[in-house]
């Protein structure tokens, strides 16, 4: 009854194009950025800030981008840890190196070396396929975790290896508090989920969309796999080498390369799947599950009262994690971004369904 | 030379264990098409419930056989649990689906087995000879070293993969077995049941993970590392092809020895550590000329 595109006529190409053709969806992301930018900055405590806001936000942002790769291109990678250590590393560089650079121009430039290396690792695509092309990104998340453990020049000779970095500062702004940092990261995910909305309607997006139903299918038609394979890996490996440079300076702080190890990657493809295979929402969806997945296992004990070592926790953490993956995907195997699309329908007809 | 021979001996004995793990996955995805990511779990729980069993069952006439049986019992009651509960409701899902589902088996079954049996490193012995002998002395001067309990693993691995090749070519479940393989709904139309078949080969890579699990356990001892060897298999996998059992074992072969070789001789003048990433290299080096793997089937497309 509220929700419904009834009587709202496109007269216009420009109203046609639209990214939110409907009214109600308009209000709706004015909402949503309203909770974002006033409702939690008010009401959230600098804990949830660190363990909860920050952490999900940089991981949606690195799931849209993993997103656009597996879930629009079709291209499954298991290295995506491999690409936030680039932006992280390379930020960090370019930072240290550079110093009178802008910190956020930085984080761009971290970004766009995770492009370089992306574009050169997306080239097995061109020839390798399905799981192969899979097993074959892993190359580059142990080759990634190898180069920055053992060559000492990119960690700028620490002895341990570690890295640890001054809150950042831009135009005389320290980004120093949670509040702050948080504003950071929303800016930045509302950006890039702009950006990433637009090129996946686009050509681009088109192309890529069309490479993923059938390859074969898409180069008769017109579109170059090269040209569709790397771009898609290319903006990919940009969004998420610019995760990796946000999650190392704003989120870590200090951090050394087994931080970006292959169990990022997992959980990232794990937000991509379980939110929903070619969603943008989706990868907010599934960012925000897979982070506070953990959380909640974690405090369950505490909540309930029930006493056991934590040794214990971690096990059972793992058991339930690894249940409710097969769970959800067994229910719901498209992902959150689907029961989302579900709600929808169903807000059309109610509360009179028929 | 004599150094050489002996780099490439251990190599090649390391790829064999390689090729062990390689081997679950392989007859997993003949069968199922899914690309399981739990073999290196599956390993790790095989091998930690029997070293249990057996301290548990150490008083009694025959602690080996009972925990072996034991163990084995419970690999085929947990390939039965699989294909229930994840199987079965995810059929006709895309294999990224079925891939994660197998992720999240993986983690099921570290933290499982970790709650069930602990999490400590237990030393497994089972009477496997350990220390080294020197072989070839009279053709290379002062021998080749090999450790005893490589040579035991090769053995038994090599055992392994003949009894596997004789219960697929010559039986009647293993007939059925490359039926499915083969296609699906042309074995279902025959009259093969697919649950139960999907049981029988989960069952098998699950008594292949046990064996990899022992052998491994017993050179490296049990604990939570062993489930990370899946990561060492992988590249083995793809440099084979992910449908051969004869790819699995010299894909293994390769990469086993190209990993140890390129650690000595190439090492020490990136840094050392190599091993690391090499086979990874190496087996994505091998694609880009055979994009399907050594022994891999070429895959047509058709529009």
């Amino acid at each position: 009854m509220f929700y419904r595109e009834a009587g709202q006529f496109k007269t216009s190409y420009k109203a046609d194009q639209a990214v939110f053709p409907i009214f109600q969806d308009k209000i709706f992301v004015a909402i949503w950025l309203f909770i974002g930018f006033v409702v939690v900055p008010m009401l959230a405590s600098e804990y949830m800030f660190r363990a909860i806001f920050i952490p999900v936000i940089i991981m949606a942002l690195a799931a849209i981008g993993l997103n656009l790769l597996v879930g629009y291109c079709g291209q499954v990678s298991l290295g995506s840890g491999a690409f936030m250590a680039v932006g992280a590393y390379a930020a960090y560089n370019f930072m240290i190196r550079v110093p009178e650079l802008n910190p956020l121009i930085c984080f761009l430039l971290g970004g766009l070396s995770a492009t370089v290396v992306g574009v050169i690792f997306g080239i097995p695509s061109l020839r390798i396929k399905g799981f192969y092309l899979a097993v074959a990104t892993l190359a580059l998340q142990f080759f990634t975790d190898w180069t920055f453990s053992r060559i000492d020049w990119f960690t700028n000779y620490t002895p341990s290896g570690s890295i640890a970095v001054q809150p950042i500062e831009v135009l005389g702004l320290v980004f120093d508090s949670p509040i702050r940092k948080y504003f950071l990261c929303l800016v930045f995910l509302v950006i890039f989920t702009i950006i990433g909305k637009n090129i996946v309607r686009g050509r681009i997006g088109r192309a890529w969309m069309a490479t993923r139903d059938m390859d074969v299918a898409a180069e008769i038609i017109g579109i170059r796999p090269v040209y569709a394979k790397l771009s898609a890996f290319a903006v990919s490996s940009f969004f998420i080498g610019v995760a990796g440079a946000l999650w190392a300076y704003v989120h870590l702080g200090s951090w050394e390369p087994l931080a970006f190890d292959i169990n990022l990657s997992f959980s990232i493809l794990f937000m991509v799947i379980i939110g929903g295979l070619g969603s943008i929402v989706g990868g907010m969806l599934g960012a925000a599950f897979i982070t506070l997945l953990p959380l909640f296992l974690n405090q369950l004990p505490v909540w309930l009262g029930i006493n056991i070592s934590t040794a214990m926790i971690s096990h059972l953490e793992f058991m339930i994690f690894g249940a409710l993956i097969i769970f959800f995907l067994a229910v719901e195997p498209l992902g959150l971004a689907r029961i989302w699309q579900i709600t929808k329908e169903k807000l059309r007809l109610w509360p009179f369904p028929h | 030379m004599g150094f050489f021979v002996e780099v490439l001996i251990s190599g090649l004995m390391a790829g064999v264990l390689y090729s062990l793990v390689a081997l679950g996955f392989v007859l997993i995805f003949k069968a199922s098409g899914v690309f399981n990511f739990a073999q290196g779990a599956m390993v790790l729980f095989a091998a930690l419930t029997f070293v249990r069993l057996l301290d548990i069952l150490k008083d009694t006439f025959a602690p080996i056989t009972l925990a072996l049986i034991i163990t084995i019992a419970m690999m085929i009651m947990l390939a039965i649990a699989i294909e229930r509960l994840v199987l079965r409701p995810l059929v006709n899902q895309p294999g990224i689906s079925l891939f994660m589902a197998t992720l999240g088996v993986a983690y099921f079954l570290d933290g499982f087995g970790q709650t069930l049996w602990g999490s400590d490193i237990y030393t497994l012995d089972i009477g496997i000879p350990k220390g080294s002998i020197f072989i070839f002395e009279s053709i290379f001067e002062g021998g080749v070293l090999v450790a005893k309990e490589d040579l035991v693993a090769t053995v038994i691995a090599g055992v392994l993969v003949v009894t596997l090749a004789i219960f697929f070519q010559k039986t009647r479940i293993g007939r059925a077995l490359r039926a499915v393989a083969d296609d699906h709904q042309a074995a279902q139309s025959i009259g093969i049941p697919l649950n139960y078949i999907w049981v029988i080969v989960w069952s098998v890579a699950g008594l292949v993970a046990l064996v990899a699990g022992v052998i491994w356990g017993s050179k490296l001892g049990v604990q939570f590392s062993l489930s990370l060897i899946a990561l060492k298999a992988l590249p083995v996998l793809i440099l084979g092809g992910f449908e051969s059992v004869l790819g699995a074992i010299i894909g293994g072969l390769i990469i086993g020895s190209g990993e140890k070789l390129a650690e000595i001789y190439l090492g020490p003048y990136v840094g050392g550590g190599i091993e690391y990433w090499f086979a990874y290299m190496l087996a994505l080096g091998f694609l880009m000329f055979r994009p399907q793997g050594l022994f891999g089937e070429v895959h047509i497309d058709r529009v």
